[in-house]
């Protein structure tokens, strides 16, 4: 297998894309990463797009086809990659292997989603689809509601309070203030979400004990990446960073089926096995990119990658350690929840940040002197996990 | 759902109907080709009891297309009697007095309609236990 690198890195700011098309959405963040990269006229031999719901969201099927001519990179291989939220992970997880195996040289992934065509309750059934269909879908559940139900075993088990899940949007919050791609851009308080009489208004219940801020906003996005094998850095601008492990693993379907329902045990697995394929250990990692749907998924997916014992993670982020300037930042970006979350653009990123952030180049929320890099994409609710660790090299 | 698929799954829906593994003997729910447990093919057919307790839950205030007349409701986890963890909303219960733990018994009743000709589906709820 040979090592692969990431040259090239584009991203959209998420929020909301009235007038662009999904494909014209998909297209910038492409066109930024192979500027960034310095592609000059090089071919790329293959385009990888993880979108999750482009049929039901923009009444809109074979996007990786539309995508490969309207970028002009035609004859090159192109496929659509749908793995739910996962599907950005999954998107570059096949250029990973593409490039790997020596199949393809130069490959761009790109992940997307255009998700605020349809809003409100229909936007909620469409996320709702990725449920077991006739064990959880016809009784009305929602991913915030397995979300909920979730936050109360944690909370029973672990002792993780409402103000520890507060903690979480907060500090997600004002790291996104940092990030001029982020979808939220606004200063919250636990005063205003959760302590004075107006916070039922300013962050009402969504799906008790899930408020407003405890769920990542619904987002238009997208970001591309652009692979190489690494022997061929040298012939682009940028410093090198390698995709140096990779992981994924499944989970039941349904929560219902799980042994341990508070156990995400394909977190578990597609961390360790990205970890033992970049023959580092948690302890290694200078920042982390999780993805926090929900408040209470980063405190659970901060535990079950193994930064922290279970049920400790909540106390290192009372303790500031996941902060900016903490021993492990985690979502820099602002993550999910002000980054935002356009399902499968989320995977592709979470890893663009990573490679900013390895470089040097994530201006005012720079993790200083970053080496190592660990992002993990949850699809369903941790159903489908991919987990990746980035690594500066010389 | 289409009506066929509808009628073809009802004995899960409104009898609790799920399986036996004939190879391990764990419970399954709802009914599927190979266990999850022990992955061998080979099932019985079995009745569940429609007893259990709340094992987790969440009242839903913000309800996909089609359930948004009914919201709020409660989507629990429900711990049967007989070992499987099933999904279901509770039914019959002030939302403020659902507790992890809250005995329950399986109800038939209506999940939702399907558009104003379209179907009604039924299907199970579960609602405190109310007499011993």
């Amino acid at each position: 297998m040979r090592k692969v690198a990431i040259v090239g890195v584009g991203m959209i700011p998420f929020g909301r894309y009235e007038s662009e098309s999904l494909v014209e959405m998909l297209a910038m963040p492409a066109l930024r990463a192979m500027d960034d990269a310095g592609i000059g006229d090089r071919a790329v031999d293959a385009l990888y797009v993880g979108n999750m719901a482009a049929g039901m969201f923009n009444h809109q099927s074979a996007v990786a086809s539309a995508l490969a001519d309207y970028l002009a990179l035609l004859p090159a291989a192109a496929d659509t990659i749908e793995n739910g939220p996962a599907s950005g992970g999954s998107a570059i997880k096949n250029g990973l292997l593409a490039v790997a195996s020596g199949y393809y040289d130069l490959v761009l992934v790109v992940g997307g989603e255009k998700m605020r065509d349809v809003i409100g309750p229909r936007a909620t059934d469409t996320v709702a689809t990725m449920t077991h269909p006739t064990a959880e879908y016809i009784y009305g559940v929602t991913l915030p509601s397995l979300a909920g139900m979730f936050t109360r075993l944690y909370m029973e088990k672990y002792g993780v309070t409402e103000r520890h899940l507060a903690q979480v949007a907060i500090k997600n919050h004002n790291n996104g203030l940092l990030n001029p791609y982020a979808h939220i851009h606004a200063s919250i308080t636990q005063e205003g979400i959760l302590d004075s009489p107006h916070s039922v208004v300013n962050s009402p219940i969504v799906s008790d004990p899930l408020r407003l801020y405890d769920c990542c906003p619904v987002s238009d996005g997208a970001a591309a990446l652009l692979l190489c094998p690494a022997e061929m850095v040298a012939e682009f601008k940028k410093p090198k960073v390698v995709i140096a492990g990779f992981g994924q693993a499944t989970d039941t379907q349904t929560v219902q089926e799980r042994e341990d329902p508070t156990d995400l045990k394909a977190v578990r697995l597609a961390a360790q096995q990205a970890f033992a394929m970049a023959k580092q250990t948690p302890r290694d990692v200078d920042l982390a990119e999780l993805h926090d749907a929900f408040t209470i998924l980063e405190i659970a997916e901060s535990e079950h990658a193994g930064f922290f014992k279970k049920g400790e993670g909540a106390r290192a982020l009372e303790e500031g350690r996941t902060r900016i300037g903490g021993d492990l930042p985690i979502n820099p970006s602002g993550g999910l929840k002000a980054r935002g979350h356009a399902l499968g653009g989320t995977g592709v990123a979470q890893v663009a940040e990573l490679v900013w952030h390895l470089r040097g180049e994530a201006g005012q929320r720079q993790v200083k002197g970053a080496e190592v890099g660990f992002s993990l994409n949850f699809g369903g609710f941790g159903n489908n996990v991919t987990a990746f660790v980035l690594r500066r090299e010389a | 759902m289409n009506v066929a698929r509808y009628w073809r799954t009802e004995k899960t829906r409104y009898g609790l109907v799920g399986e036996t593994c004939r190879v391990c003997g764990k419970p399954i729910f709802p009914p599927r080709d190979l266990c999850p447990h022990c992955t061998e093919a080979g099932q019985d057919l079995r009745t569940f009891g429609g007893r259990g307790e709340v094992y987790s839950f969440a009242h839903v205030t913000d309800a996909p297309a089609g359930y948004t007349e009914y919201q709020p409701y409660t989507v629990a986890l429900i711990k049967l009697e007989e070992g499987p963890l099933l999904t279901a909303q509770l039914t019959d219960v002030d939302q403020s007095d659902v507790r992890i733990g809250m005995p329950v018994e399986m109800v038939t009743r209506k999940l939702k309609e399907e558009g104003e000709n379209g179907m009604v589906v039924y299907g199970y709820k579960f609602r405190p236990v109310m007499h011993e």
